[in-house]
Order: structure tokens, then C-alpha cells, then sequence
């Protein structure tokens, strides 16, 4: 039994790996993963296809809001210039997916430093309501601009094909969608461990502080921003190529709410907390869509108003968090986790 | 031909003058919370609209007559902004902004949640309260909804100018918004004027949703009015009342105004998003709007 956490110097504090047992744990996770996605049901895979897309995008927004602490209401906005770069690209310039996938990240890094840049004079509120407006806008200018996006009734989307594979099953795209959101968590737990990471806390804490201690807030804040904004143009670009057909309806407030009740829901400022509330999210509605066979269609308003109902639920699960466990699922881990390692000496 | 143009333009800014009354009155009850408690509600849109569909409820589905059926209203829009103050707001005094504004986007999901799951998605209409047929000035045209719409924003105005500035609860409000502690040890009630003000606002949204739903239609989505109302509220000072209806109607003017000369020109879709980019306009050169107390501190 582990009596404590006993680190002999700084290096071992900020491994990410802590424990042998744990490297164990993460491999086995992986592999069993793997194997299940081999073997498991085609909607089983739609599932996780699309939390590990959520990752990314949630990962992204709490690099911004968690960490940074510069609240972003209108993430959908940089997941449509995402989605909808990468689209215009492949399908329109003929760009091949590996390429587009990147150009698609820049495309929306440089729409993120835009928004950036008034962060730098507001922050809280007024930051809040500059990127209302800006998610506002980009939806506008999806559903309006016809020549270019197809407006309102959406656009097609190439399927993925990498050296003449094609990646359009639930299967194969778990194989493209699986490594980047790997690559997306490891670069996101590596970047708060180390400056950056450690500029944006302190930004977030105290930003005349850290402004006070050597921080440079402008390229702080602004790479904040951007790293921000990258995270979620690739969820963006990745999503339109797995659902192979975007329209501006994808990216509309409510998805912004959704991506804030992630990470509120996995826990704020925390890398696995990200990855806790997006599969909590995406799962959310599909267990919803079971209630009723479990009740044996006693409930058939479930099924009538679905999409209400999941809004209700929505509103519910942000408020009782913020209320009730502003740690969120992240605090829950830890809490559990403490409480096993010390029991039964629980003090 | 130059005065044709002249009685468009005209034409053009009363229309516009009549819709930006409806976002003044939004703005009144954003700025009154705001105020009162420095929380800023992502979900007065959401208050508007439910208040809408109260009314509607009372007069339309359950017959009641017209005069009581706004009171109910009223009474009814006022309990429910103190039931949100006092459950979801109440504990979140002192929380970090972040929070709070997370609880109002919240709430505003669950509203519309709840709006939805009870009346439905079907364009409704409130019956006609007075007749349609417009009047007509100089060659200017007004329907008698646009003209009510702008006599109601005035007696509003004054209604909330007395209040505030002679009646003892207004003296209150005006001191909790000023000054907590110091209105503590006065003997005010901050939890009383803090519900108040939600109650305060919900009615006032609620005189909003009314008057925008007879003039359009009554719809879920109306709620959307209320995300129109932030540049409105950002332009004229957050924490300033004759900001807020100064900053509604001159959103109204400007959106009604590009939008007649703009849309045509380019196809469309400019009237939708002035609004917001006069946001961002703003935010960007004068971020405490007109009226507002200057205390944004830059870094």
C-alpha cells in the first residue's frame, strides 16, 4: 500500500506517466480499446467516434476557459471555420485530407488570434460577450454566404482517403480519429506542464500578477487563443469529414453550451477532466434515447419532445454542477481515488 | 425623387425607432439586474419569450379577460424572477465571474428547454388588441402596434424614473447597486432588493415579450431578441438605465437603416448582423459604452 506521494525531485513531480501501475493501466485501457472497437457494434463506434472528436474540441476550450481563464461563448464558431476550411478545401481546391487537415487547424488558429486580440483589453463579461458575438456571426455568415458554404442547406463533405484508402466506415475512422486525439491529449498535458502552461495559470489566477512576475500577457494570452482555436479547428475539420455533411445548423449556439457543459461538467483546468465531460456529454442524449425502452414506452413524451427535454437536461446538469461540484467529474476521480488509496485510515 | 427618398429614410427610422423601443425595454430589464445584482442574464431573452407565452396561456388558452390576464401575468412573471434569484443565483454571490454567467447561459437552456416542452413549436398569434389598419402622417406610415409599442417605452421610462428617484424602494435598489455594505448598515434588505430587482426585470421583460410577440408572431425562437439586446446594452453602459434605451433604440435605428440600404446591395443578411458588429465595434474602442462607469482596467 502507497503511504503517500514521496517525489525525490521535480522532474519525477511532473511526469505524466507517475506510477509503473499506471503506464500498465493506460496500456491495457488502449489495447482493450482497440480490440473492442474491432469487434464491437457499428453505433458503439458512432459513440466513441464522436466523444474523441468531442475531446479535442473540449480539450481546446479548457486550454482557453480552464486554464487561462478567458471565457469563450462561441467555440462552435471556431469548430465551423474548422469544419467548414477543411471541407472547402478537400471538396472545392482538391486538397488531399492529411493536407487539409492542418491548413484547416491554421485557418482557424488565425480567426482565433483575431478574436484574441480584444482579449487583451476585456477580459471576464465583455470577453464573454465578444465571443458570443463572434460565434454569433460565423454561424450568420455559414447560413449567408451561399457561393461558398452551400448556406443553410449544408454543404457535402469528402469522406477521409489517405494513399487511396478510403477511411468512410465507423471502423476505419476510429483508426484516423484515435491517434490524433491521443496526439491532442499528450501535447495538451505536456504544453500545462511545462512555460506556457504554467504563464497561462498564473494569467488566469491573477493577471496583473503574473503581468508583475515576467509574464508576457499579450503572447500568452494571445497563444492561449491559438492553441485554443487549433484544438478545435482539427475537432472542427474532423467532424465534417466523419458525418461527411455540415450545415450551419452543426454549429449553432447550443453547441458552444454544449462544449462549455463539458468541461464544466469534467472539471475546469484539468486535461483529463476535458476527456471525462466530452464522453460524459456525447453519451448524455444516447442513454436519454434508451429511457423509454427501459420504461417499456410508459413515458412516450420522452420520445415526442426529445430535443426539449435534452435541453432541460442541458441547463440542469450546468447549473447543478457549477452549484454542487464546481470540480467537477475530475474532482469526483480524485475524491474516489483519495479515498481508496487511504482506506481504510480515511482521516 | 429626393423627397421620396427622404420619406423612405423617414420611414425607414420610425420602423427602426419601433423596434429599438422593444430592445430599450429588453435592455431596462438586463440593466436593472445588472445594476442590482452585477450579474449580467444570458437568459433575458428566455425570460422574455416565457413571459410572452404566460400571457398567451392567460388570455388565449384559458379565456381570461384581457386586463386580468395581464395582471396574472405580471404577478405570475414577477414570482418566477424571484424563484430564479432565490435558487439559482442566491448561492452564487461572491463566485467568480465565470460561474455566474455559466449559470445564466444555464438557465437560459433550460428555459428554453421548458418553453418548448410546453407550448410547442407552432407559429402562434396573440388576438389583435387594437385594430390594424395603419395610420397614416405626411405620408409617413405607422401601424398603431409600432405607435403603442412607443407609447408604452415612454411610460415605462417615466414609470421607472419616479420609482427610482422618489419612491423609497427605488431609493433602496439605488443604494444596494451603489453600495452593499453601506445599505446593509442602513437597514436595507440586499436579499429583498435582489429578488426584487430579478422580479422587477422579469416583469419588464415580460412587457417586452408581449409587445414584440403582437408585433411579430409568438414563437420560441423569439428568445433571440434577447441576445439582440447585449450590443443595445454594451453601447449604452451596463450599469446605466437611460444607457440602456438610449442603446436600444439607437440599435433599432441603425440595424433598421443598414438594413433598408445595405441588404439590397449586397443580398441580404446585414440587418441580422449589424447589431453585433457594432458589438464588437464598441467593445473594441469604448468597451464601458456611452454612459457606463469607466472601471475596466487594462493590463
Amino acid at each position: 500500500m502507497r503511504s503517500g506521494d514521496f517525489k525525490a525531485s521535480y522532474a519525477e513531480d511532473i511526469r505524466i506517466l507517475q506510477t509503473g501501475f499506471i503506464k500498465v493501466c493506460i496500456g491495457l485501457f488502449i489495447l482493450s480499446l482497440i480490440i473492442y472497437v474491432l469487434i464491437a457494434d457499428k453505433y458503439f463506434i458512432y459513440l466513441i467516434n464522436l466523444a474523441a472528436i468531442a475531446t479535442i474540441g473540449s480539450l481546446g476550450l479548457n486550454l482557453l476557459t480552464g486554464f487561462t481563464g478567458q471565457i469563450s461563448i462561441g467555440h462552435a464558431g471556431f469548430l465551423a471555420i474548422g469544419a467548414y476550411s477543411s471541407a472547402i478545401l478537400t471538396s472545392k481546391c482538391g486538397f488531399p485530407f492529411f493536407l487539409a487537415l492542418p491548413v484547416a487547424g491554421a485557418i482557424t488558429t488565425f480567426a482565433g488570434l483575431l478574436v484574441g486580440i480584444p482579449s487583451l483589453r476585456l477580459k471576464g463579461l465583455y470577453l464573454a460577450i465578444t465571443t458570443f458575438a463572434f460565434g454569433f456571426i460565423v454561424e450568420h455568415v455559414a447560413n449567408t454566404w451561399d457561393s461558398l458554404t452551400e448556406g443553410s442547406q449544408g454543404m457535402v463533405v469528402p469522406p477521409v482517403e489517405i494513399l487511396g484508402l478510403n477511411f468512410d466506415t465507423d471502423r476505419g475512422f476510429f483508426f484516423i480519429v484515435f491517434p490524433v486525439t491521443a496526439f491532442a491529449i499528450i501535447f495538451a498535458r505536456n504544453l500545462i506542464r511545462s512555460k506556457p502552461g504554467r504563464a497561462w495559470i498564473a494569467i488566469r489566477d491573477q493577471d496583473i500578477a503574473a503581468q508583475t512576475i515576467g509574464v508576457n500577457l499579450l503572447w500568452y494570452k494571445l497563444s492561449s487563443f491559438a492553441v485554443s482555436s487549433f484544438y478545435a479547428g482539427i475537432a472542427g475539420a474532423l467532424f465534417a469529414h466523419y458525418l461527411m455533411y455540415i450545415s450551419p445548423g452543426h454549429f449553432e449556439l447550443l453547441v458552444s453550451v454544449q462544449y462549455l457543459a463539458m468541461i464544466i461538467v469534467g472539471g475546469l483546468g484539468s486535461v483529463l477532466g476535458s476527456v471525462f465531460g466530452a464522453i460524459f456529454m456525447i453519451l448524455l442524449p444516447e442513454v436519454l434515447k434508451f429511457l423509454p425502452d427501459l420504461l417499456r414506452g410508459s413515458c412516450p413524451v420522452i420520445v415526442e419532445r426529445f430535443a426539449d427535454i435534452n435541453l432541460i437536461l442541458y441547463g440542469l446538469i450546468i447549473i447543478l454542477f457549477i452549484l454542487k461540484e464546481p470540480k467537477g467529474l475530475y474532482g469526483i476521480w480524485t475524491d474516489i481515488k483519495v479515498y481508496w488509496r487511504n482506506w481504510p485510515y480515511t482521516y | 425623387m429626393a423627397s421620396e427618398g427622404l420619406t423612405d429614410f423617414f420611414q425607414l427610422c420610425l420602423s427602426g425607432f419601433a423596434v429599438g423601443c422593444i430592445y430599450a425595454i429588453v435592455a431596462l430589464g438586463f440593466v436593472i439586474i445588472y445594476k442590482a445584482t452585477d450579474v449580467f442574464n444570458f437568459a433575458q431573452g428566455e425570460l422574455m419569450t416565457l413571459g410572452a407565452f404566460i400571457c398567451y396561456l392567460f388570455i388565449v388558452q384559458l379565456h381570461i379577460p384581457v386586463i386580468w390576464a395581464f395582471l396574472l401575468t405580471f404577478v405570475t412573471t414577477a414570482l418566477i424572477g424571484m424563484i430564479i434569484e432565490e435558487i439559482f443565483l442566491r448561492p452564487m454571490v461572491g463566485e467568480p465571474i465565470f460561474s455566474v454567467i455559466m449559470i445564466t447561459v444555464g438557465l437560459s437552456v433550460l428555459l428554453k428547454g421548458i418553453i418548448g416542452l410546453s407550448w410547442g413549436y407552432m407559429i402562434k398569434k396573440f388576438p389583435d388588441f387594437v385594430s390594424e389598419n395603419p395610420l397614416s402622417l405626411a405620408g409617413i406610415v405607422i401601424s398603431p402596434l409600432h405607435l403603442i409599442t412607443i407609447i408604452v417605452t415612454a411610460i415605462l421610462i417615466v414609470v421607472f424614473a419616479v420609482f427610482f428617484k422618489f419612491s423609497k424602494i427605488g431609493i433602496a435598489m439605488r443604494a444596494v447597486a451603489s453600495d452593499q455594505d453601506a445599505s446593509l448598515l442602513m437597514g436595507i434588505s440586499v436579499r429583498k432588493m435582489f429578488g426584487l430587482s430579478w422580479s422587477i426585470s422579469a416583469v419588464v421583460a415580460c412587457i417586452g415579450g408581449i409587445l414584440l410577440s403582437s408585433i411579430t408572431i409568438l414563437h420560441p425562437s423569439s428568445s433571440f431578441v434577447g441576445i439582440k439586446v447585449f450590443p443595445a446594452v454594451v453601447l449604452g453602459g451596463m450599469d446605466s438605465i437611460v444607457g440602456a434605451i438610449l442603446g436600444g433604440i439607437i440599435i433599432g435605428l441603425v440595424e433598421n437603416i443598414a438594413g433598408g440600404y445595405i441588404d439590397p446591395i449586397v443580398g441580404g443578411g446585414v440587418k441580422e448582423i449589424t447589431a453585433f458588429v457594432v458589438l464588437l465595434a464598441i467593445l473594441m474602442i469604448r468597451p464601458y459604452g456611452l454612459f457606463g462607469k469607466e472601471e475596466i482596467e487594462r493590463v
